[in-house]
């Protein structure tokens, strides 16, 4: 049997354009592709997928599978599932990455059983191991406490879903040349047993969590509903957005959108301001790679401050309006 | 009237203090931190409670099954003292030690040796490794449809209708039974157990399997069966200093907050 070869991402499509994720796997597989001299391939799944795959090539892929279908319209796990193990089956890549999204939490885990291979899900790092050649796999785990190194020796491909901005995405670059294959699905309606009956968007108003560079973000400390209108006030003054940990959202005080953690949204800012929270390993994940953190705890003994740059110790309740009103008087002065 | 069976573990509590932590980088093992308890896993918790809002609404009867070892009777007996029907542990040297591959498989052969399910519930991952993986897993192996990341789940004649939890919202998808869920914490607070249930459920007896009862191919179990090898485990090391900014009361030092950032090009 031939042997597997190749690094292959594949990649997500949301409101007709490539995720930030493909774009940040395209970058960091490249990296991967080239560390063992392999090609590198985007697949891209869709109905009117369009000119995507010539982006995926400006940002470093070699060759684009498109299956261009309209039973891939919606993510569903029968239909992806399928036409991955057909394409898996037909390229046999040597290495598949997907990004650790709704899709790929999905994905992932069932193709992977599917093929009768392992995949190491929400990995924050991945190289080549110089002597094995096979794909180190770094992924936090304990909430986040700690951090495990795995690989995959016995099977193939060797799969990772990759945690959003682990990786960076290359500057696009249109005159690189690439292949674009049309692959068909292969899928009839039969083998499809989930029906998307509903979509229903919760998405909050202004900047993106996600795109912000500056995020608010409060934690179990705040107490209620209420409080969170002044990190709301203090995200607007500042151009960024608000944020919040699991319990907020779990007690209904913020939509579950505003989440960020483990189970959440990830968030890279320049400036992420932390508000009654205490830094659990699970919300640090989720902001982490934040450049600059600053706290604001009654709690001097609060993980959070083994984090930041800058804190307080006190109430919120005293602190934030005093810090609100100092900052918008620096920004208007 | 359904029948049900969730899918739990028995995990070192995920809540307990990051201070607390500690590895043991030479066996690739966590050392248990003293005074930190054990716990079900807690959208393990959800998974339980997703089944008994179905038996409340609609009847039916719920298995509860664990793959574990060292069980804590009064923690692992918790999905019976929730509402749950049945508990059935699996115990073995053979199932230690594997990833999510093996675990999966040997809970499918437990599933398919309790037969005539309609639905099977799991957590969306467990709070100690965090992979993800089994709920996704166990379909496979039993060949049945999976909805994963679960906030509310609705039995309908032979079939369900559930939200799943996407970015910045939710999806409503419908899939016919026999179909594996993984839950997720949008789901809800899962309930408290009531006394009554507390002493039902220390009555009551709770067999354990092993990999012969469960007709399991051990070359597919524990460590034997894995099919990802565990290089390195290991705690980042943490770097960096807080500078506290102190001042006369609280909102003095809000004030020099702002003016640090100032300072620092921060804002």
């Amino acid at each position: 049997m031939a042997e597997n070869k190749g690094v292959m991402v594949c990649g997500e499509i949301i409101e007709g354009k490539l995720a930030a994720i493909t774009l940040e796997l395209l970058g960091g597989g490249r990296g991967l592709a080239d560390a063992l001299g392999e090609e590198f391939s985007l697949v891209l799944m869709g109905s009117g997928i369009g000119n995507l795959a010539k982006e995926g090539i400006g940002f470093g892929a070699d060759k684009v599978y498109v299956v261009d279908d309209p039973l891939l319209k919606d993510y569903q796990t029968d239909s992806y599932v399928a036409v991955m193990e057909k394409i898996v089956k037909q390229f046999a890549p040597n290495i598949l990455l997907m990004g650790q999204t709704a899709m790929g939490r999905d994905l992932a885990p069932r193709l992977a059983f599917r093929l009768g291979t392992a995949v190491s899900m929400d990995c924050v790092q991945l190289s080549i191991d110089p002597d094995s050649k096979l794909l180190l796999q770094t992924r936090g785990v304990y909430g986040g406490n700690a951090k495990a190194t795995y690989v995959c020796e016995g099977t193939k491909p060797q799969m990772a879903t990759v945690r959003s901005k682990a990786m960076d995405p290359r500057e696009r670059d249109d005159s690189r040349k690439g292949e674009v294959i049309a692959v068909k699905s292969g899928l009839d309606p039969s083998m499809i047993r989930t029906k998307v009956v509903n979509r229903v968007k919760e998405e909050v108003a202004g900047v993106k969590l996600e795109d912000a560079q500056v995020v608010v973000c409060g934690g179990r400390g705040i107490g209620g509903p209420e409080a969170f209108k002044d990190l709301e006030a203090l995200a607007k003054a500042l151009g960024g957005a608000m944020g919040a940990t699991r319990p907020p959202c779990d007690n209904g005080w913020v939509p579950a959108s505003l989440q960020v953690g483990l189970t959440g949204k990830i968030v890279s800012p320049t400036l992420y301001i932390a508000v009654a929270l205490s830094g659990s390993s699970q919300h640090m994940a989720g902001c982490s790679g934040s450049k600059n953190i600053i706290a604001i705890n009654k709690d001097p003994e609060a993980n959070i401050f083994k984090e930041a740059r800058y804190g307080v110790v006190g109430d919120f309740k005293k602190v934030l309006p005093a810090f609100t009103q100092k900052v918008k008087q620096l920004l208007t002065g | 009237m359904p029948n049900m069976i969730v899918c739990v573990k028995q995990i070192a509590d995920p809540e307990a203090p990051a201070g607390s932590f500690r590895v043991d980088a030479a066996a690739k093992q966590v050392i248990p931190a003293a005074g930190v308890n054990q716990v079900v896993s807690p959208f393990d918790e959800q998974a339980v409670e997703a089944a008994l809002r179905i038996k409340d609404a609609h009847g039916g009867k719920i298995t509860a099954i664990s793959l574990g070892k060292n069980f804590v009777m009064d923690v692992i007996k918790k999905p019976l003292s929730m509402g749950a029907d049945e508990l059935i542990l699996l115990q073995d040297p053979p199932f230690e030690g594997g990833d999510s591959y093996s675990t999966a498989y040997a809970l499918a052969m437990a599933i398919k040796k309790i037969g005539g399910f309609d639905l099977i519930f799991c957590g969306r991952q467990a709070a100690d490794w965090d992979a993800g993986q089994v709920g996704s897993g166990i379909a496979e192996f039993l060949g049945i449809p999976s909805i994963t990341l679960a906030k509310k789940v609705e039995f309908l004649d032979g079939k369900v209708r559930v939200e799943r939890v996407v970015t910045d919202g939710y999806e409503v998808i419908e899939a016919p039974t026999p179909v594996l869920i993984t839950v997720s914490n949008e789901l809800g607070e899962p309930r408290y157990p009531k006394l009554k249930g507390i002493m039902a459920a220390a009555k009551k007896q709770v067999p354990t399997w092993n990999a012969q009862d469960i007709g399991a191919d051990t070359s597919k179990l524990g460590a034997g069966g894995a099919r990802t090898k565990l290089l390195k485990l290991f705690v980042p090391v943490k770097e960096g200093k807080c500078e506290i900014i102190e001042g006369e009361g609280p909102e003095d030092a809000g004030a020099k907050l702002a003016l640090k950032l100032r300072e620092a090009k921060l804002i």
